[in-house]
């Protein structure tokens, strides 16, 4: 029990502490030095979310929900981890466009259509009036509280004539404040450097308070936090909030609280002014994302405790536990807390109020009033600055009068909470428009204006009027028969859902009737060029920083623009920013009779639009720029011609990558090319040089024969001998090269049979046996007993063998010569080894050797005797067999010469052959 | 840029753990009357899971993000 005027001239010191503040701030702010730019000032701005409804509301949740509390707290919570990049974005998408309130912002980002600005700010003045007459409420109660507390009595309700009602002179006062420190300027981007630092100072205050009621209770009332819940847990009543239960609605509640305030952290008017219009420095997000939620978590530390002891100390009903933070220090006769934390109270309230009414007077102005008023002729050409002021200041007494109208008819008869949160339902109706908008250049604007009033309808059908019906304001039957008699309209159970509580309920159906409206229309809706400009520079505001420079292309005089400005923002404000102007950005010319150039038209936008709202901007300067209008064509085609150029680039390094590649390729060809045209003509040296060898000694031994008749019959016979054999050698030598030309002309005649390769060998060790006693080579033969049966043509592979056999003692030295055959069956195929000891080929010239024409050179100094095609031939004789042929050599350690082929069993040759008549009709076309 | 990324996708995986933990089936688990070091535990679990979310916040924001594969910057040459 305090007396009234000790507890009236506290909070008017105080109020009087908030006041200088505010002064001081803003002094300094002229100066140049604010006292505002910093992390933590930004972060205790940002507290502001915390109303008298946490301060005194949390405690009554608690009493009756349990954790039920913290979910509002939660949602935030979650949500600072993502502000980074959502955040960060929208404060920089309104700084580029000098946005200055969230109505602003959406009308902005759909095409800068003044009818979205408009319904923006209807929804947030109907949706945010409960919020604000629950601060009244809260103040008034917390006032009658600590003026009238009788020990445990229940407190006296109902309200007496409005001139004695506290709410009211709160109100009036609050609006006071508002006006003093939210309209000095004209110019709502430039910051209220007062009103965040007072704002910042009042939650230092209600955390102190707040830390302070919940530090007696639970280590001066009780013993410590043990004492104090282990009483509780002995109540029955008390230890069922321990757990979920205690919470109406369950887990869906939980999780559509989490959701709603995860919302309501940045679309509630209020928080998106501190967050956004406010903020100094986007970089101060960084600290703000974690600093905030720990004052949160700070500010719910002490909920339970005190809750548990208003439970313990007061009988069941008799004190409202939404008074409990009030209650228990005066209970125990602690005055000057009580005191305290009745200003800290104040100061969760009135802060609310009065971020709310400034921001909420700026809508009201820019996007309400003034589209209207810009119709009217009178006020087309007068000076309206003044009039702004007046408008802004008239909206503010407005909305707070309109607060206290909703609280005197409906206030009474709800908790804090439940207030609260049928707000919190409203700006969730933003959250669609706003995050869709900025990550999606598809959400048109149509889409959003269906969006939002189909939301919007839903909420007003299923909080607002329930909460007229609760009060008795209009019939109360309307819950159970719904609006108009139509009973699928049943506030609270929507086309028949009833698997929710009324909170869960709403939210659940405004939220899929405002993202389905927005999505689905916009899916099915054609954007004009403004709004699709709009789209884009919301959506990639990293990538075309002020980029709507280029938008005006029509003509107005630089002393038009300048008198336009003018009369919006005053002329003494109009010549500063210009003068400013033309100091950093070095205009061509500002002489007044000059064409504006499109860099001075936008600013003068800009500058218009953090007046009067980015809509009003946007009429107002297309009524004094003439001609066409815009080249809004021209910037669509700029823009899109940019991403189109980007694609192109991107398509043209691809196709130059494979350019590349293909080039690579091309180079290794014509390589390879180069090196075999070599080969050939140096093929041709050698066979002409090959064939005239033997051709010559033909010729010569021949003339000898035909010069000489007197030659002896020995000698005869010697040369005879000798032309026999040159002609043979060069038959040989044609016979290869037609040989070779047929096979690779694929014009060669095969068989296919199952052929013993033992005999093969033999055969062909048959043939060369004189090859090798004439060159006194020794022959060791390592042969399997039995036949071994490979697919094949048998002449074919016994050419191989001779091939391979008569190299082998080509490159054996005479008598110290040895060749050795190998056979032998590995993994399914026959392997045939032709070991020499000859010098051996250098590793350079192995993979070489099979190539066509090539001839080992430099083993002796004379010239190699052969073709050079010999080992090509059986390469591809093997090949085309299947198998394969390779060597392996070290120099001056002999060679050996492998050739694998797949081996067949006899009786599977009919099949086999019919097997590869197919192949064979494609290598050889008949 | 790709610092910036790093670091919004490390968040919004802590988001991601954060609304999990803190929402139904998780919470559940905790929802009994009983305390342990003289609190609720549901309200242990809660105010925990709280602290280290501020925590892992606190860490992301604060702490330089290391780039995906580490890049050794060209160390400069002061002029003379």
């Amino acid at each position: 029990m305090l007396q009234q005027w000790v507890i009236l001239l506290i909070s008017f010191c105080y109020l009087g502490v908030l006041f200088a503040i505010a002064y001081y701030a803003d002094k300094r702010a002229d100066t140049g030095r604010s006292l505002i730019s910093n992390p933590y000032i930004y972060t205790l701005s940002i507290a502001v979310y915390c109303t008298a409804w946490t301060f005194y509301g949390s405690v009554g949740r608690a009493a009756t929900a349990g954790v039920g509390f913290l979910p509002i707290y939660l949602g935030p919570t979650l949500m600072a981890a993502l502000w980074w990049f959502v955040l960060r974005k929208i404060i920089r998408i309104a700084k580029t466009h000098r946005l200055t309130s969230i109505a602003d912002f959406i009308a902005s980002r759909y095409g800068k259509d003044p009818l979205i600005g408009g319904i923006v700010t209807v929804i947030a003045v109907v949706g945010i009036m409960p919020y604000i007459s629950l601060q009244l409420k809260a103040v008034s109660t917390s006032f009658n509280v600590l003026h009238s507390f009788q020990g445990a009595s229940p407190l006296a309700h109902g309200a007496g004539p409005f001139w004695n009602d506290t709410a009211l002179y709160v109100a009036l006062l609050m609006a006071a404040f508002s006006i003093l420190f939210g309209t000095r300027h004209i110019d709502a981007t430039e910051r209220h450097e007062g009103m965040v630092a007072a704002i910042a100072f009042e939650s230092m205050v209600k955390l102190l308070a707040f830390s302070a009621v919940g530090i007696y209770v639970t280590y001066s009332l009780f013993i410590g936090p043990s004492e104090l819940i282990s009483d509780a847990m002995y109540e029955p009543n008390l230890s069922r909030l321990m757990e979920f239960g205690a919470l109406p609605g369950g887990y869906a509640n939980w999780f559509a609280i989490t959701f709603l305030s995860m919302m309501a952290i940045m679309f509630l008017p209020r928080q998106f002014h501190i967050l956004v219009v406010e903020n100094v420095n986007e970089s101060h997000v960084r600290k703000a994302s974690w600093l905030f939620p720990l004052y949160l978590l700070a500010i719910n530390l002490f909920v339970l405790p005190i809750a548990l002891a208003g439970l313990l100390m007061f009988p069941e009903g008799s004190v409202d536990p939404d008074t409990f933070v009030l209650a228990v220090p005066l209970a125990e006769n602690q005055r000057g807390l009580a005191l305290f934390v009745f200003l800290g109270g104040l100061s969760a309230a009135t802060g609310m109020a009065i971020v709310e009414t400034i921001a909420l007077s700026t809508m009201v102005c820019n996007d309400l009033v003034l589209p209207v008023l810009l119709r009217i002729k009178a006020f087309q050409k007068r000076n309206i600055s003044r009039v702004l002021l007046v408008i802004r200041r008239g909206s503010i007494v407005a909305i707070l009068l309109l607060g206290y109208l909703y609280f005197r008819l409906i206030g009474e008869s709800h908790t804090l909470v439940t207030i609260g949160l049928v707000s919190f339902a409203a700006a969730a109706q933003f959250a669609p428009v706003i995050l869709i908008g900025i990550y999606w250049r598809g959400a048109s604007r149509n889409g959003a204006i269906a969006g939002l009033l189909a939301g919007f309808a839903v909420w007003t059908c299923t909080l607002l009027l329930p909460s007229f019906a609760i009060s008795g304001w209009i019939r109360s039957s309307i819950l159970q028969t719904g609006p108009f008699g139509i009973e699928l309209l049943r506030p609270y159970q929507l086309f028949g859902l009833t698997a929710f509580d009324p909170i869960t309920h709403s939210v659940f159906w405004s939220m899929l009737a405002n993202v389905g409206f927005l999505v689905g229309v916009s899916l099915f809706d054609r954007q004009d060029a403004v709004a699709r400009i709009q789209a884009t520079l919301f959506v990639d505001v990293f990538r075309h920083e002020g980029a709507d420079t280029f938008l005006w292309h029509g003509n107005a005089t630089v002393a038009e623009i300048k008198d336009l400005v003018a009369r919006f923002v005053g002329p003494s404000e109009a010549a500063r920013s210009f003068a400013s102007y033309e100091e950093e950005e070095e205009p061509f010319d500002m002489r007044p009779n000059a064409q504006a150039d499109a860099n001075l038209i936008a600013f003068a936008e800009r500058k218009l639009s953090g007046a009067i709202g980015a809509a009003s901007a946007r009429v107002m300067i297309s009524s004094v720029v003439k001609g066409e209008a815009l080249s809004i064509e021209g910037v669509i085609k700029i823009l899109d011609e940019a991403s189109q150029v980007i694609e192109y680039s991107h398509r043209l390094e691809e196709k130059s990558r494979e350019l590349e590649a293909a080039t690579a390729e091309l180079r290794a060809a014509n390589l390879r090319l180069k090196e075999l045209d070599r080969l050939k003509d140096e093929f041709i040296s050698t066979v002409t040089h090959e064939l005239r060898t033997p051709l010559t000694s033909i010729r010569a031994f021949s003339e000898i024969l035909r010069d000489n008749p007197g030659l002896d019959l020995e000698e005869r016979q010697n040369f005879l001998e000798i032309t026999v054999k040159e002609s043979e050698r060069l038959t040989r030598l044609i016979n290869q090269v037609l040989d070779l030309a047929k096979i690779e002309s694929g014009t060669a005649e095969w068989t296919r049979e199952c052929v013993d390769l033992k005999l093969v060998i033999l055969d062909a060790l048959t043939t060369t046996s004189r090859l090798f006693l004439e060159n006194s080579v020794t022959i060791d033969k390592e042969l399997p007993t039995e036949s071994v049966f490979v697919m094949g043509d048998r002449d074919r592979l016994v050419q191989v063998a001779i091939n391979l056999l008569s190299n082998a003692v080509k490159f054996c030295e005479s008598g110290s010569g040895r060749v050795t055959v190998r056979m032998d069956c590995q993994q399914g195929e026959a392997r045939m080894e032709i070991v020499d000891n000859g010098p051996g080929i250098h590793p350079d010239e192995q993979t070489q050797i099979f190539e066509k024409f090539h001839q080992l050179k430099g083993l002796y100094n004379e010239k190699p005797g052969g073709s050079g095609l010999g080992l090509t031939i059986c390469k591809r004789i093997i090949e085309h067999l299947g198998g394969r042929i390779w060597v392996e050599s070290r120099p001056g350690e002999g060679a050996k010469f492998s050739v694998a082929l797949a081996l067949c069993k006899p009786g599977k040759e009919a099949q086999q052959k019919r097997k590869h008549s197919n192949i064979e009709a494609y290598i050889e076309p008949a | 840029m790709p610092e910036t990324k790093r670091k919004n996708e490390r968040l919004v995986v802590l988001f991601l753990i954060g609304a999990l933990a803190l929402n139904y089936p998780l919470l559940a688990l905790f929802s009994k009357v009983k305390v342990l070091f003289s609190i609720p535990v549901l309200f242990l679990y809660i105010f925990l899971c709280w602290v280290l979310f501020i925590l892992g916040v606190a860490l992301i924001m604060e702490l330089p993000a290391s780039p995906l594969y580490p890049m050794q910057l060209p160390k400069r040459r002061n002029p003379e």
